[in-house]
């Protein structure tokens, strides 16, 4: 399944993919205050895979992944213009709600952030948001996100207890938990196993691999094994630059630009 | 020198420098606190009735009785120079202050003695201490009881006198309660029905019918009104049936009613139990009662009570504006020079004397506020004015803003205590900033809101300066809480702890009397803060407890 031909580098205005495209990047700048973090990208993601972005730390890989659902908004220094288009639909268009869009765009940070409450709470945060205060819906909600954080076999004796009391490990997949029980449509995963354990942080690839079949992964890493591993799709960057993007094995194996191919090897970064 | 140098430079100093600075902290409280402890406190003890033989600077020789209070050492030459006889090879003279008590007799209740003129001294065990409801203390020798018009014969005469002190006490409570409570509500009501007429006049609808109404209304009070003062002058009669027969040391024999008499003991007669239990017994009495004669006698509980009302009214009205404030600050309002031109002068409004918010609040509270609230809803109480003076509600309002920069300071370091993470959590879980705020943000920055309220409540209940032009008064006619609809009067005056210690202390005709009772106020006011302050420390506590995870 050679796609070389398709997929030119980043900068090309389009890059057609074998499968339904989620999220269209389109010129997009971003500054704050009077630098430049992110020029001229150009990127399509696929629908139902994951996507990593690697490259140097300040390469601007995590505030392209807050674009998606425009946590960059809290910044007040940030600027932004170009196009993004999730699903086809400009996501800083008037009518968007924003909150909305966050909720169809989780995001899990790499440090485990869960809320002072309890394990239960924590999953049923989204819900409530929403205004979903039905015992019995709740109660299968956090079930079946927890499960499909693979978290629920160890905590569901302790529902109530407080999430401060779980591992890092526990704590990343509750935080996972969390963002899939609101069904969003895509996840943002920013360097998710930075602060974990190699033991935790294969659960959280197994989880990946597993969560990929029903939602659009991409995800933020300094871990090129890790890339190389769960992702399905890679794009590099430098400098806030998108350098190339491609199939994760052409990129390891077989990169068109000098600049990635030094950068995989360990010549920089 | 260079052992000097290593000494200095490996911080051995410094560490000394500060633990002896920590030390001075610690012996200044605990020394202020066992000042006032041990002054305030002392004025419960039951101290021994000493009956002195004592030498006039005439030369005549009086029997005099009372409780030494003091005791000093004064010059002989200072003596000398007032035209006092000391004895030429005499330097120092040990004089005592006597609590004689019998002001009503001797024009006065202490008096300076001189140790030199005192011819002889004891502590009869018949000596008697009664506490009276006017004239302070009366101490003598009690001869007889007199019940019912007619003199006791049995010799157990103290006996007679706790039975006829135990019925008196019962009928004084229950003309406390007829009084405060029933007569009190009748009263309440004849004037809310005198203002109801009066609206009714002044909106134009004092037709037959409405003004019949009124009037049958006021009938029936004022016959409940009569029946009630019957019971109670009847009460009084019976009270005053009973009485003692007393004498002084010297000898001359009074009778005093029992409605005069509250309390008596026998201090020459007691041991450490029964001086443990008056102790504790005074005590009580003085955190419970009603003050009286100029608050120089009785209690202090209006000013406790008012007190502890006007600091949680104050936690009210405090709470909820400064959250609100901070959270637009740090929240909502763009970071820039002018959030940092508020941020300044609310700082700086800490800094303002506590006087000049009195002023503030006497001017724009009390006259512009409260005179037009006083037009627009009370119009048929003028000119008499129901908000347009000070009151609770003006006096808690003042505090609220004196307080207020304490609690959006900390409120303020609350949340930006609270990680950024948890609120892009929060918000990326489709929240909007509102319900991130309600649900998470406001939840965990509650230590750093109490860690304010705990600093408001501290320099709120130790106010005294404001609170005199906005609504404390000396002796406040009724509690501003009761039992007559609305329960809760706002636009009363109020009594309060630190007004009470300026008045007893320095307002007060009798300054011997006055001065145990400013300790032990100043230490009952310590206390009241230091429990406030332990309440809501333990609140914040729990909180901090619950959102524990914060640091890590």
């Amino acid at each position: 399944m050679k796609q070389e031909d398709h997929l030119k580098t980043g900068t090309a205005k389009t890059n057609k993919l074998p499968h339904p495209t989620a999220v269209t990047v389109t010129d997009l700048n971003l500054y704050y205050g009077q630098a430049q973090a992110l020029k001229e990208i150009n990127l399509v993601i696929p629908e139902k895979q994951v996507t990593a972005f690697i490259g140097p730390s300040g390469c601007g890989k995590s505030t392209l992944l807050r674009c998606f659902n425009r946590l960059n908004d809290l910044i007040d220094i940030c600027r932004i213009d170009g196009e993004i288009l999730l699903n086809g639909s400009d996501i800083h268009a008037e009518n968007v709600n924003v909150a909305e869009l966050r909720r169809e765009v989780g995001i899990v940070f790499q440090k485990p952030n869960p809320f002072p409450k309890s394990i239960y709470e924590n999953v049923a945060y989204g819900l409530r948001i929403q205004g979903v205060n039905k015992r019995r819906q709740l109660d299968e909600t956090v079930e079946w996100a927890l499960k499909g954080a693979a978290l629920w076999e160890e905590v569901k004796d302790r529902l109530n207890d407080s999430a401060f009391g779980l591992s890092g490990g526990q704590q990343q997949r509750l935080v996972i938990a969390r963002a899939i029980a609101v069904q969003p449509k895509c996840i943002l995963l920013d360097e998710p196993c930075s602060a974990l354990d190699p033991i935790s942080t294969l659960k959280v690839e197994e989880l990946i691999a597993e969560l990929k079949s029903q939602y659009t992964i991409i995800m933020v890493t300094h871990n090129m094994q890790q890339a190389a591993r769960v992702s399905d799709y890679t794009a590099f960057m430098y400098m806030g630059e998108l350098i190339e993007f491609g199939e994760t094995d052409q990129i390891f194996t077989n990169p068109r630009l000098k600049k990635t191919e030094d950068y995989i090897t360990g010549r920089y970064g | 020198m260079k052992a000097l140098i290593k000494w200095i430079a490996d911080g051995t100093p410094w560490v000394w420098l500060n633990a002896a600075a920590v030390g001075a902290c610690i012996l200044l409280v605990v020394g202020l606190l066992l000042l006032i402890g041990v002054r305030g406190m002392g004025h419960f003890w039951p101290l021994a009735v000493q009956e002195i033989v004592y030498q006039q600077t005439d030369g005549s020789e009086v029997v005099i009785a009372g409780q030494i209070r003091e005791e000093e050492k004064v010059t002989a030459g200072r003596l000398r120079e007032s035209g006092l006889k000391v004895a030429e090879d005499t330097e120092f003279v040990t004089r005592y202050l006597l609590k004689t008590g019998n002001r009503d007799i001797l024009g006065q209740d202490f008096r300076w003695i001189l140790e030199p003129s005192i011819t002889s001294i004891g502590k009869p065990r018949s000596m008697v201490v009664f506490e009276r409801e006017e004239w302070g203390v009366f101490i003598g020798r009690l001869i007889a009881v007199r019940e019912s018009g007619e003199l006791l014969e049995s010799p157990d005469t103290w006996g007679d006198f706790q039975r006829v002190l135990a019925h008196a006490n019962t009928l004084r409570d229950e003309i406390r309660d007829l009084e405060k409570g029933r007569i009190g509500s009748v009263n309440y009501r004849l004037e809310r029905l005198r203002l109801k007429e009066r609206r009714l006049e002044l909106e134009g609808k004092d037709d037959e019918a409405a003004l019949a109404e009124i009037e049958s209304d006021r009938a029936e009070l004022q016959e409940e009104y009569l029946g009630l003062e019957e019971d109670l002058g009847r009460l009084y009669t019976e009270l005053r049936r009973d009485a003692v027969i007393v004498s002084t040391v010297d000898g001359r024999d009074l009778e005093l009613t029992m409605a005069v008499i509250v309390d008596a003991h026998r201090p020459n007669q007691m041991h450490l139990p029964g001086k443990l239990g008056h102790f504790f017994h005074t005590l009580w009495k003085f955190v419970s009662d009603d003050p009286r004669e100029a608050n120089t006698e009785g209690g202090i509980f209006p000013a406790i009570f008012g007190t502890v009302l006007m600091v949680l009214l104050m936690s009210v009205f405090v709470t909820p504006l400064g959250v609100v404030a901070a959270v637009y600050l740090k929240e909502y309002a763009r970071q820039g020079l002018f959030t940092r031109f508020i941020r300044i002068a609310v700082n700086n409004l800490a800094g303002v004397p506590s006087i000049v918010y009195g002023v503030f609040g006497l001017g724009f509270f009390v006259y512009t506020l409260g005179g037009s609230i006083d037009r627009l809803f009370y119009p048929e109480a003028l000119p008499a004015p129901t908000f347009g003076t000070g009151g609770l509600f003006w006096a808690s309002l003042t505090l609220a803003l004196l307080t207020l920069p304490v609690v959006i300071v900390s409120t303020e370091e609350g949340l930006s205590r609270i990680p950024r993470s948890i609120r892009e959590g929060s918000l990326a879980l489709g929240a909007t900033q509102w319900e991130t705020l309600w649900r998470t943000v406001l939840p965990m920055a509650s230590p750093g809101i109490m860690t304010g309220l705990i600093l408001a409540v501290a320099r709120a209940a130790g106010e005294v300066a404001p609170l005199m032009l906005v609504g404390v008064v000396k002796l406040a006619p009724a509690l501003p809480l009761d039992g007559n609809a609305p329960f809760l009067h706002l636009d009363r005056k109020f009594m309060h702890l630190g007004f009470h210690i300026y008045d007893v202390g320095f307002q007060s005709p009798n300054v011997e009397a006055a001065r145990p009772l400013v300790y032990a106020t100043a230490l009952l006011l310590v206390v009241v803060i230091v429990l406030l302050n332990l309440v809501a420390i333990r609140v914040r506590n729990r909180l901090s407890e619950r959102y524990r995870g914060l640091e890590s």
